[in-house]
């Protein structure tokens, strides 16, 4: 199914506020099999000068994607997410991620190409705190693949 | 330059792809069900991209020497980490060469992943900053 090219250069408005709670950057860091004690411990973050533990690199993405949905799910995009793959992923950071942080998402759409069949969708998510200071911007590139594959 | 870090290897099982699930939010359920993923024309259920990513970033975190040290974090995702279910699961190898140091003192690491001696990864690439 072609996506709707009209998408590319879209900027949404920002998602509702996310609170980055201690306990879910200590369960991601579980997951991932990461022990190093600033995710953890918020005295060991507080010594190396974070206010609280520490998110692990990958972790916004939980966050980013679900605040992706904004953009993937609008069905006048076109996107049949059971063909889509991830095909790259970029981070950017000013400073990690750390429990407390109230952040908001604003998604653009940077790039909507086809190739071979394949169409490739470039989504950029800003992170931001509420009062706008940046924290991270994530890229995320999905691939839907073509029917024939 | 182009120094070689020691190479990190990560066990994969399925246990380790739901509690990924849970924690991410990404209940995609090529990632734990082998009838959709065989379904969709995948060899079987296969780990998430974004934990291979987190498996990377903790050779990096650990290479650079403390979890804050990241500024730029990037992969392609080349191929998918299938993860049979076994006790033993599957194997990803985490290998970096530092390409350059900046100006600033950043180092940027080239970094790759394999999987059965797939390469599951291409162009990824991390900057650091040392502490």
């Amino acid at each position: 199914m072609p996506l709707d090219q009209t998408f590319a250069g879209r900027t949404w408005p920002p998602t509702e506020t996310y609170l980055v709670g201690r306990e879910k950057i200590r369960e991601f860091a579980r997951a991932i099999g990461a022990t190093d004690a600033e995710y953890h411990d918020p005295e060991a973050a507080r010594a190396i000068g974070y206010p609280d533990v520490v998110a692990p690199p990958t972790f916004p993405v939980a966050i980013t994607m679900a605040a992706s949905r904004q953009v993937v799910n609008d069905p006048a995009l076109g996107l049949d997410y059971s063909r889509v793959v991830h095909g790259d992923q970029r981070f950017a950071y000013t400073r990690p991620m750390v429990a407390g942080d109230a952040v908001v998402c604003v998604n653009s759409v940077d790039e909507i190409i086809t190739r071979g069949g394949h169409w490739f969708l470039t989504i950029r998510t800003e992170v931001r705190t509420e009062a706008g200071d940046p924290v991270v911007t994530v890229w995320s590139k999905l691939v839907q693949r073509g029917e024939e594959h | 330059m182009n120094e070689i870090l020691e190479p990190q290897t990560f066990r994969v099982t399925r246990a380790d792809l739901v509690r990924y699930a849970g924690a991410s939010g990404d209940f995609n359920p090529i990632h734990w069900s082998d009838r959709v993923a065989t379904g969709v024309g995948l060899p079987g259920v296969i780990a998430h991209g974004m934990f291979t990513m987190a498996l990377v970033g903790r050779a990096v975190t650990a290479w650079a020497g403390a979890p804050d040290t990241v500024r730029e974090f990037s992969v392609r995702f080349a191929r998918p980490v299938p993860v049979p279910d076994t006790d033993e699961g599957t194997e990803v190898v985490v290998t970096a060469t530092v390409k350059e140091v900046t100006e600033d003192g950043d180092t940027r690491l080239a970094l790759t992943a394999t999987c059965n001696g797939d390469k599951v990864l291409s162009l990824a690439q991390a900057l650091v900053r040392k502490r």
